[in-house]
């Protein structure tokens, strides 16, 4: 593989013919992951009969109800009763069963967050919390449906995995990594459709960042929907003479910390890019490692200490500062800052 | 009670006065490990003390050897802080030594303050976090359902507990799924953390509220065996619905100055208060 500066790992030809582009993803194929995550678990329906998927009175919103077309017995809707769904999935795991608690992250994260805590994660129960709607996803809805937290709630627990996948081939790749798992999964799907980056032979393993974009002047470490838009920065930054490596830290526990040393030795910068607040998150996360081990400058995009508010997604990213221009910003700040040392 | 003290003689059916008697076996260890570690749950822990008796003695399908035993009933104590009278019921069952009992609390010990299924043999269920019990014991009712498994489960709450909103989730989920695996006990004692429970938030009508919620319910006095063990003994044959015992008890059972008085619901006798009450016990055992 190569690891000259612009060399893309991953990333489906199409999606880089269009970088950076006035409309880079006009072409790709979009899709909400929650929707990637409803194929995958009918899949893996087809293939193990431990699975089971329980619902919250959302599964025609996460298409979870495909799944309760296709196997009855296995499928569970506990009404809007999040917390005992949670706990539920805990008693059903201790016999075996692999359970799949489908609900939107806000309930899964907050609503439900001690069942969570203390039947799920601190047993170790292999109950896997299947999340959509994280992030400020789901724009139009509000406040209320907008999970800015889930990530740092869920990373703060013991024994938790925590995966944010990018695209609906990396998304469907982590539902199967995730029920190979034998523990508690936290996964966070989107609400909005994002474009497909990847090809079908992404290297999607459990705390194994991925650079997906070779890069020595700067990096950013993005997850979730932030994948794609540190994609298009990186590429508008190249376009000024700058190469910056873009990794896809889908894990965000338990995190990659080897891949993310390497870029702070190699690039000198870094900047992290979570649709997510920037407290105790990936931004938290990646400070927290190069503190006590290699301080370089970096900065977080990430929601602030705010609350958002109703809005189509794509200008919510814009407001709320994690566009692709805030990323790029960053960069030339981060770099100008390694530069000025 | 010889007869009932050791695993490999299980088979053995105990009689009503085997029962009795090992009853305050359990209450002898409660008042010991509490007053051991000068902290804990004495009043909430006997008054459990005969229901879980029955059930661990006479009523649930076991096998100490194999506590990981797919098709054994399952119990939990949802009410997790009253978890002295579970160790001592399972160490008496023989899962683990007694001698773990004294060191209830403690730094390095497989008992810890609330119920942890991963340090202790025989415990089916994390507890402590009111009103998950309950729930988690749901999803072990699913799951046997699924499985085409014919084990039982039984969950004790307490009536303070019943305070918890999730408790009625579960409650609304079981009949739903037609858990007539699912038996829920009700350790009604009156009394929770702060006061009296009509005190502080009332619960009842409790008989009223499950059956409201397509229950089979049986009300008993949750300290007369005679009356504990038919009523476990009859959930078996309900089919179609789940079951609630709600079972009238004393806070403090067996303790005559702990007896329906709030304070002891969390707090550790000292030595002349473990003396007195062991004593006690000694007399109901004789």
């Amino acid at each position: 593989m190569s690891d000259h500066p612009g060399c893309y790992h991953f990333v489906l030809p199409e999606i880089v013919a269009n970088l950076p582009g006035d409309q880079p993803f006009a072409r790709a194929h979009m899709q909400a992951t929650r929707y990637a995550y409803a194929d995958a678990i009918l899949e893996l329906g087809e293939r193990n009969p431990h699975v089971v998927v329980l619902d919250a009175d959302v599964s025609k919103s996460m298409r979870t109800n495909d799944f309760a077309k296709r196997f009855p017995d296995r499928s569970f809707n506990f009404g809007i009763a999040e917390q005992n769904m949670m706990a539920a999935a805990a008693g059903m795991a201790t016999t075996g069963l692999i359970p799949f608690a489908s609900t939107y992250a806000v309930f899964a994260s907050m609503r439900a967050l001690d069942q969570v805590r203390n039947s799920i994660h601190y047993p170790k129960l292999n109950v896997k919390i299947a999340a959509s709607h994280s992030g400020i996803t789901p724009g139009p809805d509000g406040v209320t449906h907008q999970a800015q937290e889930d990530l740092s709630l869920l990373r703060a627990i013991a024994n938790s995995t925590v995966i944010a996948p990018a695209d609906p081939v990396s998304t469907k790749l982590a539902v199967f990594a995730a029920a190979a798992y034998d523990g508690p999964v936290y996964l966070s799907f989107t609400r909005d459709p994002v474009p497909t980056i990847y090809q079908p032979d992404f290297p999607l393993e459990i705390g194994r960042a991925v650079v997906i974009r070779e890069g020595w002047d700067a990096t950013i470490i993005a997850l979730r929907d932030l994948v794609a838009h540190a994609l298009v920065a990186a590429a508008q930054l190249a376009a000024e003479g700058l190469d910056v490596r873009v990794i896809d830290c889908h894990t965000l526990k338990p995190l990659d910390i080897a891949c993310i040393l390497a870029a702070a030795r190699e690039t000198g910068a870094i900047v992290t890019a979570e649709n997510n607040v920037i407290f105790g998150g990936l931004g938290s996360a990646v400070a927290e490692v190069l503190v006590e081990n290699h301080p370089i400058p970096m900065e977080r995009i990430g929601v602030r200490d705010t609350f958002a508010e109703s809005g189509p997604y794509l200008a919510l990213l814009d407001k709320y500062g994690m566009s692709v221009r805030h990323i790029a910003a960053a960069v030339r700040r981060v770099v100008a800052r390694k530069h000025a040392a | 009670m010889s007869a009932i003290t050791t695993a490999t003689q299980a088979d053995i059916q105990p009689s009503i006065d085997d029962l009795k008697a090992m009853a305050q076996v359990i209450r002898r260890h409660i008042i010991t490990m509490i007053h051991a570690a000068q902290a804990g749950h004495p009043g909430g822990s006997l008054s459990a003390a005969d229901i879980v008796t029955a059930l661990y003695f006479r009523v649930m399908r076991l096998d100490p050897a194999n506590p990981s035993w797919p098709d054994r009933d399952r119990f939990i104590l949802s009410k997790g802080h009253a978890c002295p009278v579970w160790y001592a019921a399972l160490a008496e069952r023989g899962f683990f030594d007694r001698s773990h009992l004294t060191t209830l609390r403690q730094l390095n010990s497989i008992l810890q303050g609330h119920a942890d299924m991963r340090k202790t043999p025989g415990v089916d269920m994390t507890v402590g976090s009111l009103g998950q019990g309950i729930c988690a014991g749901l999803g072990m009712a699913l799951a046997g359902k699924l499985h085409g498994k014919d084990y039982h489960v039984y969950v004790m709450i307490g009536d303070g507990e019943a305070q918890e909103g999730a408790v009625w989730e579960a409650a609304m989920a079981a009949p739903r799924w037609r858990l007539d695996n699912l038996t829920v006990i009700v350790d009604n004692n009156g009394i929770q953390n702060d006061a009296f429970t009509a005190e502080i938030m009332p619960v009842e009508p409790l008989a009223d509220k499950w059956r409201a919620f397509r229950w089979n319910v049986i009300e008993i006095d949750g300290h007369r065996m005679e009356e504990i063990v038919p009523a476990l003994e009859s959930v078996k044959a309900i089919k179609g619905v789940p079951t609630v015992i709600i079972a009238k008890t004393i806070k403090g059972r067996g303790v005559s100055f702990m007896e329906n008085v709030p304070a002891w619901h969390g707090a550790a006798p000292n030595d002349a208060q473990a003396q007195a009450a062991l004593a006690e016990i000694a007399e109901g055992l004789r």
